[in-house]
């Protein structure tokens, strides 16, 4: 099994005439995901490369049974796309774009969890989730990650977690979902909310998760995991050596004052009972040993 | 993006918020024309974004022409925290009976914007909170909902602030908070709020951090970017795009994606070594936007060695090998560099770099044997 999306999820992309939109929706349906539709009001009856086109998420979901949305409308279109998904009848909303403001993501966060609470939203500014081998939606490239499980993955990190699926697939591990949550102030989806969904799922037999300096999200998962999972943890913290009040990159990757720093992270996750690694390869190798206990 | 205080104070009045009439002067007699035109009293302040202004005596009340000047001339050109103070803020003097805390922010664990409010303001809102938590009032507010004023009163009468400062707050609270959201701010902060002894209450100061994620509808904004306080280093990678922070050590980073790189700076660190600076080309890693990288490696004189650490994902390995070796045939590098390059295609990559192996240029397999390899290159002892 795999959390959210499989072999049968069926999804719609907002924003599929665009050049990034087409470059990666092709992308994932030659992976194998189920691109059923793509969104343009102003081309509605056109199609990408045999994919048609609607007007509406409403209309897509009404011809095609869709239940995902992946969303690559530039930045200034992001909050008016989240409401027409969460409308057009939508579970999970997986917005890859970067650049939204923080105003944008405080109020559609909000807005859904009063009128559509039901509705998912993955990001803004992640790359997406993909259940390898069954279904990738997002900007993963797909053969980086060896399906199957027992290992369900869980990052705020891009390349951090491309990394953390290659060097598992070269260790032979699978993985039965890697979920991206981005790295924006206000994410739709928390690190909680994966590991409760891979705490359930039966295959899921551990999970890895890389976090970022900045924020307290890290500080929240290592309280459920102390509190509410029993499957095993491999953790990695990036940004150990980052400067207080340096941005690095990510909009939520900045120490403020001493709070939110990846030392005060790795703490709370190793109090919590998870293995932590100094860096990625370890945490890694970390993920191998306990892979090799659970046999 | 912060803002100097003139600018945070230009940005409050433009949503009618009170502040003290001021002017930002350059020059010794720019300063002077400005408190002659606004009247004495002033007070001369350096505009530095850096906390820790008066303390370090760059804020200083002039009574008349011969104290402006020789506090102007003091305060232009000081050194406060390593920040130079170009710009002075000259504003008509304020007679203070009390200094109040009031900001706004975004609670990330809340995922709701968060209100504070304390009648001890004028000091380190950090150690009160540490010290006396009660002292300060909070309130969260869903963005939907927005701020009404009647929660805002409610909230306002919970800070027990001087009764007589009671209208004055709701009314500068209501609009802080249209000037946080419509402004899109990640944080306004007015530290202190005054209640004058006439019973006037405004801001004092103003500390302002925006989204710059907004500003395809603040066009505005582009004054204030042309305005960002950047080293040299800094300045040349933002023209190029790149997003590099400057660092004090002597090994420059290159690395695709902002967590790889985070994760890039910690490991030259953990094996005894000090980074020049953090840079992260982004997914493509093509030649183009390594050359620009290399070039603002390049032109660090603190960079002793180089160290490329790319991830291959869509972009294959190969694509990089290339990018970087056409790169290096743009760009004439003085340091030696060292690759790891992992993921799609590594091999291949590895193959085409191999023609160009040489005392200048190295892979190695792992981020920790790169890191090693790259702090010996550096001249330091890695571990």
């Amino acid at each position: 099994m795999s959390i959210w999306v499989d072999e049968n999820t069926r999804v719609v992309y907002q924003g599929l005439t665009g050049s990034q939109g087409r470059f990666y929706g092709l992308r994932n349906r030659d992976y194998g995901t189920r691109v059923v539709a793509g969104t343009n009001p102003k081309k509605a009856g056109s199609d990408v490369d045999g994919i048609p086109i609607y007007a509406t998420v409403a209309e897509a979901v009404k011809e095609t049974a869709a239940t995902v949305s992946c969303v690559f409308i530039p930045a200034p279109g992001v909050k008016g796309a989240v409401m027409e998904a969460a409308e057009g009848g939508v579970e999970l909303i997986v917005v890859i774009t970067e650049g939204v403001p923080m105003h944008d993501e405080a109020w559609f966060f909000n807005k859904l969890k009063r009128d559509f609470p039901q509705v998912r939203v993955l990001g803004p500014n992640c790359p997406g989730i993909i259940s390898p081998g069954k279904c990738n939606i997002g900007i993963t490239a797909g053969h980086i990650a060896e399906p199957g499980g027992p290992v369900g993955i869980v990052s705020r990190s891009g390349t951090l977690t491309y990394q953390a699926l290659f060097e598992l697939k070269q260790k032979g591990i699978g993985c039965t979902t890697c979920v991206g949550v981005g790295g924006d102030p206000v994410p739709g989806t928390s690190y909680i909310d994966c590991l409760q969904a891979f705490e359930a799922d039966p295959e899921t037999e551990a999970v890895m998760m890389i976090g970022e300096i900045g924020g307290s999200a890290e500080e929240e998962a290592a309280d459920y995991i102390k509190t509410g999972m029993t499957k095993p943890v491999a953790a990695y913290v990036a940004g150990v050596t980052a400067p207080a009040g340096k941005k690095m990159g990510h909009a939520g990757a900045i120490v403020s004052g001493g709070k939110g720093t990846a030392k005060a992270k790795m703490e709370a996750l190793r109090a919590a009972g998870a293995m932590v690694g100094d860096n990625p390869t370890e945490a890694g190798e970390l993920m191998a040993g306990i892979v090799a206990d659970l046999s | 993006m912060d803002l100097f205080e003139y600018q945070g104070k230009q940005f409050f009045a433009s949503y009618g918020i009170p502040v003290s009439p001021g002017e930002v002067a350059e020059t010794l007699d720019d300063a002077v024309a400005a408190a002659e035109r606004l009247g004495y009293p002033v007070v001369v302040k350096a505009q530095v974004q850096v906390g820790g202004r008066g303390k370090a005596g760059g804020i200083k009340l002039a009574a008349d022409a011969e104290e402006l000047r020789q506090h102007a001339s003091a305060i232009l050109g000081m050194d406060i925290k390593g920040h130079r103070v170009e710009l002075v803020w000259i504003e008509v003097a304020s007679d203070i009976a009390e200094e109040y805390y009031a900001s706004f922010t975004l609670d990330r664990s809340a995922k709701k914007h968060l209100g504070m409010l304390s009648a001890r303001g004028g000091i380190d809102i950090e150690a009160v909170a540490e010290e006396d938590p009660d002292a300060i009032a909070k309130i969260w507010v869903d963005p939907v909902d927005g701020l009404t004023e009647e929660r805002c009163r409610s909230w306002v009468a919970s800070a027990a602030l001087n009764p007589a400062a009671t209208e004055g707050t709701v009314g500068i609270l209501l609009k802080l908070y249209e000037a946080y959201t419509d402004g899109d701010a990640d944080l306004v902060e007015v530290n202190p709020l005054i209640l004058t002894p006439d019973g006037r209450v405004h801001a004092l100061d103003a500390k302002v951090t925006l989204d710059t994620n907004s500003i395809f509808r603040h066009p505005d904004y582009e004054a204030y970017e042309q305005t960002q306080v950047r080293d040299e280093r800094e300045e040349e990678a933002h023209e190029k795009g790149l997003q590099y922070v400057g660092l004090e050590g002597t090994v420059g980073v290159i690395a695709n994606g902002a967590g790889l790189a985070m994760s890039t700076v910690d490991v030259v660190n953990e094996v005894g070594g000090r980074p020049a600076n953090f840079l992260d080309i982004g997914g493509g890693a093509s030649a183009e936007v390594m050359a620009s990288a290399l070039e603002v490696i390049n032109n660090d004189p603190d960079v002793q060695s180089i160290f490329i650490n790319i991830f291959g994902g869509i972009t294959r390995g190969e694509e990089v090998a290339n990018g970087i070796i056409e790169a290096l045939g743009r760009v004439e590098i003085d340091s030696p560099i060292v690759i790891r390059l992992d993921g799609t295609n590594a091999e291949e990559g590895h193959q085409i770099l191999a023609a160009h192996l040489s005392d200048k240029l190295q892979i190695q397999p792992t981020m920790l044997d790169a890191a090693r390899a790259v702090v010996a290159l550096a001249g330091g002892d890695a571990r």
